[in-house]
């Protein structure tokens, strides 16, 4: 079967006030196209689950996030990501803060169809404070021993970014680490996964060992192809993190103006104009390095 | 050569990981990272460290002496199940942190509608629950050091004691190294207490860097240990020959 389909294809599929889990990590192999798909639609009032990059910054600076269900955001080489410190110091969304922990038990119940998961994490931190609907829960053996019951973090879609996928959905990671997308897939009603590249079923096997086939089609809707479809977070081994870009996307979120002008140059059209736009420039970054070397 | 304020910091993180064994030495931040490889290479050899991405590197070569050599796999997903095993040691930054141990990395304010959003709870709830916990603390001021953090997210004595046993059943945070000295919570209250002061700093300095009393020991305190002239040359030469230390902890005046 194929499932094939644009990351328009895939936002049509989308409704507002679904909760959405987004792959990756950080500023590592987040599924970047998808959510400028996201950026071009008018959904909003989204849930979004996520161990929070610029996928957050950029829908929180869209106005999309109603409530973030996360256990940090960050760029990575840069520790704070700008537009989620500021759209939090603004109350511009209600948040859901669990540990690292908790989260990915969280995903794991809801992919296995628990209500809970026990964990040894949130008791004594300000976690149960500021989540009084996590309740704890006493074992039933000897110990007697009271852990948080971590609600299955059960999702209406997740989106994720692979480095290979077939047309069937089956997604193969070629970095060094999964982060948690086969977790989100299981947890989520519909998975829509975005690649590098799709390839022939018998590529992938070529390309790693068995191991590396991450996410089975049978929990996939939609396939993707988006090359530098990650971009500007990392996606080893295709490509590292865009650090300039990066770097200018900091720039930009400190001030309106600035913001104003990088939506208008790389956020007002598709993702093709995007990917021009970025190779614009890393073209212009790399002549005025070249101009100072000189 | 003086041994600079760096050098000493890099030895007091590095005396965390003395006697931990075969475990997973988890460092955040610079000065702990070449802490944590200095155990490894002198009086700690059975630590594991990471590449800070996930795989487990059986040695621990300097900028620029090759790349490291990986003995195992241990990505995100992993190590935070490691966690829960205890088989690690992890030395976390602080952006608050109290006399009782709690530590906030979350957020500045009223959790609600904070003045200043920092980087969330992350792991730090599971880590002090299940795993031995340090922190590091390169600029050790009123403002990191108060009297009660404003979102807990590793959890101090006083609140592990009134969570109950599941939450102290492993609890253990052991030391705070920072700028101007190394402090412990071997005290019969747990409160923070000075163990050692670096060199050329007084007890006068500390207090009026610490927004909390701070117990001082019965009999005077200690200097921080100094670096041996092996520990030295490792730190200079093999370890970090570009001077990162420096940037986290910038050479004092006199």
């Amino acid at each position: 079967m194929d499932k094939v389909m644009t990351a328009d294809d895939v936002v049509a599929r989308l409704a507002s006030g679904m909760t959405v889990g987004i792959g990756g990590w950080g500023s590592r192999r987040k599924p970047m196209a998808l959510v400028r798909a996201l950026l071009r639609s008018p959904l909003t009032d989204l849930t979004v689950v996520s161990c929070g990059g610029p996928d957050v910054g950029l829908l929180a600076a869209a106005g999309k996030i109603r409530r973030l269900v996360m256990p940090f955001v960050t760029l990575d080489s840069v520790p704070l990501e700008p537009h989620f410190r500021a759209a939090r110091e603004r109350g511009a969304f209600a948040l859901t803060e669990l540990d690292e922990a908790m989260f990915m038990w969280g995903l794991t119940a809801a992919g296995q169809r628990l209500p809970f998961l026990p964990v040894r994490a949130g008791p004594g931190s300000d976690v149960l404070r500021v989540n009084p609907h996590i309740r704890t829960v006493t074992s039933p053996y000897a110990d007697g021993e009271e852990l948080a019951a971590v609600p299955a973090l059960r999702l209406d879609a997740a989106l994720v970014h692979l480095n290979r996928a077939d047309a069937r959905g089956n997604g193969q990671y070629l970095g060094p680490d999964p982060y948690f997308d086969d977790l989100f897939c299981e947890a989520a009603d519909a998975a829509y996964v975005s690649c590098e590249r799709i390839v022939d079923s018998a590529e992938l096997n070529r390309a790693g060992g068995p191991q590396t086939l991450l996410v089975s089609r049978m929990f996939v809707s939609g396939v993707v192809e988006a090359p530098h479809g990650a971009h500007f977070t990392s996606c080893a081994p295709d490509y590292g993190r865009d650090e300039a870009f990066q770097r200018a996307y900091v720039r930009a979120a400190a001030d309106p103006d600035a913001w104003a002008g990088f939506v208008k140059r790389f956020l007002s059209g598709d993702e093709d104009d995007y990917q021009a736009a970025v190779t614009a420039f890393t073209e212009e970054t790399a002549e005025a390095t070249a101009g100072e070397r000189s | 050569m003086t041994v600079t304020r760096a050098e000493y910091c890099v030895v007091a993180c590095a005396e965390v990981w003395r006697g931990a064994g075969e475990v997973l030495a988890s460092p955040m931040g610079t000065v702990p990272a070449l802490g944590a490889r200095l155990a490894k290479r002198t009086f700690s050899p059975d630590l594991l460290l990471t590449d800070g991405e996930a795989l487990l590197v059986g040695d621990a070569p300097g900028p620029g002496n090759g790349a490291p050599v990986a003995e195992g796999w241990l990505p995100y997903r992993r190590h935070l199940a490691l966690v829960a095993t205890g088989r690690r040691h992890v030395m976390m930054g602080a952006s608050q942190i109290d006399r009782y141990g709690n530590q906030n990395i979350s957020c500045i304010g009223d959790w609600a509608r904070p003045s200043r959003q920092l980087l969330g709870v992350r792991g730090a709830p599971v880590n002090t629950l299940n795993n031995p916990t340090s922190y590091w603390v390169p600029r050790h001021s009123p403002r990191t050091f108060v009297e009660r953090v404003d979102m807990v997210c590793g959890v101090g004595y006083d609140r592990a004691a009134a969570a109950g046993p599941s939450a102290t059943r492993f609890h253990d945070v052991r030391e705070v190294v920072s700028d101007l000295g190394v402090f412990d919570f071997d005290t019969p209250d747990r409160t923070m207490r000075i163990r050692s002061l670096h060199p050329g700093v007084r007890v006068e300095d500390v207090r009026e860097a610490t927004g909390f009393a701070l117990r001082v020991p019965d009999g005077g305190v200690p200097g921080t240990k100094a670096p041996d002239a092996a520990e030295l040359r490792l730190i200079r030469e093999v370890l970090d020959p570009g001077g990162l230390r420096d940037r986290e902890v910038p050479p004092c005046g006199p």
